[in-house]
């Protein structure tokens, strides 16, 4: 078992997402299946080898620092579920 | 005629000569839609009224005796996860089921700017994540050769539109196989290009390091013209490429002679469909008949591909679609704290697939496992890109199967996530690399269609759609559209 139903407990919980106890075992058969695959990455030798996180060699893009017209208030909340006074309502954060 | 069967360069050259408005075309097009589509369903989304307004604007635009782009009045379909000013953008999810963009992806102004007639929004698996569009939060689209299987994935509804004759020409996006999979599955053409040629602005996010935006469309030159209207360098994405978009229609002609062809052995990969096998060796030999040469080479990173792509793809889509959180846009579950509230908005949102890679991305993050899985991956991505690098001081492209077989059956794999995997082994490595491939049409496997795809180093895409061109214009799959059984 590359990982266990607690495990998957946890990861669910730093992805915010509430799974049922149903869920929770199908999910961790499935991805300790895919788990036992991936491992197949432990037989290539990356000592020395330089991680890529992307294919082009760009670093810090620059640009000139100028005023562009930007997304209208209304339009920015076009979309909301329960905009309010032109804000984004959430429920209570601080105790 | 039926005007829907005829490519993008020649309804063009019928505007142009005035032989048909663009009206009809798009009329044309838009009937044919409403008969097969409720048996394809390609689309989540169709505007039909919007399409006749642009074709409208072109047919006055030819009156008055403008030049008009080779788009222009040509009716094409977005996939559903490019923004559309003031239309849905879904990405196929319940959690952006009302989601109306308020600016346009760089494609869709492009298109735009080209008088591009826009007929609606495709399907797709949920965020672009699958390989048959059987994880879209809203329905399965089907194979027009065959409604029993499916159109791959995940660009499935922009392939079978195409194929089915409900657009001349579409956009897809491919993170690991996405557009060329379903391109090789409904028998048309499709390109990934080079990562960074084509603006991700208005992408929906997937996999930010893999995601790229290319066509679809029934032959070769209507491929290289759709490219030339939407590659190109954008500020709104730092990681497109400063490099001249060229008329990739002009050379097709050249021909094969004295091309070198590189052969990687690894992507005949054990538990092929043999007559899919057959049809690329065989296809590959017509080529070598023309004039090219052809070389065995190895790619002994590749079968660590599958692996490093499910780690980064993942890695990466957990980070992107954190911002699906109820409170900006999208899907909103009901909770009394801000916790809850995310949890039961995402729980409800997200479909299985979806939840699953992002517990697998956010597993491959976490503490502890960091070292283990992401960065593992990430040098392992720089043996398999090294790979491509060598090949390509010997060869000028490779030619490999786009997949190991023909389209499944609707159900066959949905319970089996690894066996889905599994269809994109032979297209995963050339996102991770970063280089432009095309998947064409080269023969049939039990009336099925099979996809060849032809790979080429950074920015190759000219010399890519030239090979393609010599090898289709001595077939007549290009000829061919999929007879749909229900309605032809």
């Amino acid at each position: 078992m590359k990982l266990n139903r607690k495990d998957v407990e946890h990861v669910a919980l730093l992805s915010r997402l509430e799974l049922s106890e149903q869920d929770l075992d199908k999910y961790t058969g499935q991805l300790d299946a895919i788990l036992e695959y991936i491992d197949v990455l432990n037989q290539v030798d990356t000592s020395g080898v330089e991680p890529m996180a992307h294919v082009l060699d760009i670093r810090n893009v620059m640009r000139p620092d100028v005023v562009q017209p930007s997304l209208p208030r209304e339009a920015a909340l076009m979309n909301a579920p329960e905009p309010e006074n032109g804000f984004f309502k959430v429920p209570k954060i601080v105790e | 005629m039926d005007l829907f069967r005829l490519k993008a360069h020649e309804l063009h050259e019928k505007l142009t000569r005035r032989e048909v408005s663009a009206v009809e075309i798009t009329q044309s097009v838009l009937a044919r839609t409403d008969k097969t589509d409720t048996v394809i369903r390609s689309f989540i989304t169709r505007t039909q009224d919007a399409a006749l307004a642009k074709a409208k604007t072109v047919d006055e635009k030819i009156a008055r005796g403008e030049a008009v782009s080779p788009l222009a009045g040509i009716p094409g379909a977005l996939k559903d996860n490019m923004c559309t000013n003031g239309i849905k953008t879904t990405c196929a999810s319940k959690m952006l089921a009302n989601f109306i963009p308020p600016y346009d992806a760089t494609v869709t102004e492009k298109l735009a700017a080209a008088d591009a007639v826009i007929v609606g929004k495709t399907n797709l698996d949920e965020f672009a994540m699958g390989s048959s569009t059987e994880n879209s939060g809203f329905f399965t689209t089907r194979n027009p050769w065959d409604t029993d299987r499916v159109p791959g994935g995940s660009s499935g509804g922009s392939g079978a539109a195409v194929a089915a004759g409900e657009a001349i020409w579409s956009l897809g996006s491919d993170t690991g196989g996405s557009i060329r999979l379903p391109a090789a599955y409904c028998g048309i053409v499709g390109l990934k290009p080079t990562y960074g040629r084509v603006s991700r602005y208005g992408l929906v996010a997937y996999a930010s390091s893999l995601d790229q935006i290319g066509p679809f469309a029934r032959d070769v030159r209507d491929c290289a013209t759709v490219l030339g209207v939407i590659g190109g360098y954008d500020r709104r994405d730092s990681t497109s490429i400063h490099s001249p978009v060229l008329d990739y229609t002009k050379n097709l002609g050249v021909g094969v002679k004295g091309l070198k062809i590189g052969l990687p052995r690894e992507y005949f990969v054990a538990g092929m469909q043999p007559d899919v096998e057959s049809a690329i060796r065989r296809s590959i030999d017509e080529l070598v008949a023309m004039g090219a040469e052809l070389v065995e080479v190895s790619m002994p990173n590749t079968k660590y591909a599958l692996a490093t792509y499910y780690l980064i793809a993942t890695a990466e889509a957990s980070s992107n679609l954190g911002r699906y959180d109820g409170v900006g846009f999208g899907h909103r579950g009901e909770g009394n704290d801000i916790v809850s509230m995310y949890k039961r908005s995402r729980a409800e949102g997200f479909g299985p697939e979806v939840q699953r890679r992002i517990m697998l991305g956010t597993y491959a993050l976490s503490s502890g496992y960091y070292d283990a899985y992401y960065l593992k991956a990430l040098k392992v991505r720089t043996l398999i890109k090294q790979d491509f690098d060598r090949v390509f001081e010997k060869v000028d492209v490779l030619i490999a199967p786009t997949a190991p077989t023909t389209a499944f059956k609707v159900g066959e794999k949905i319970e089996d996530p690894l066996a889905m995997y599994l269809m994109d082994v032979c297209t995963i490595p050339i996102n991770l690399a970063g280089v432009p491939a095309l998947s064409l049409p080269c023969g049939f496997a039990d009336g099925l269609p099979v996809g060849m795809q032809i790979i080429g180093p950074h920015l190759s895409e000219e010399k890519i759609l030239q090979v393609a061109y010599t090898f289709e214009q001595a077939h007549d799959y290009h000829k061919q559209m999929a007879p749909i059984r229900e309605v032809d």
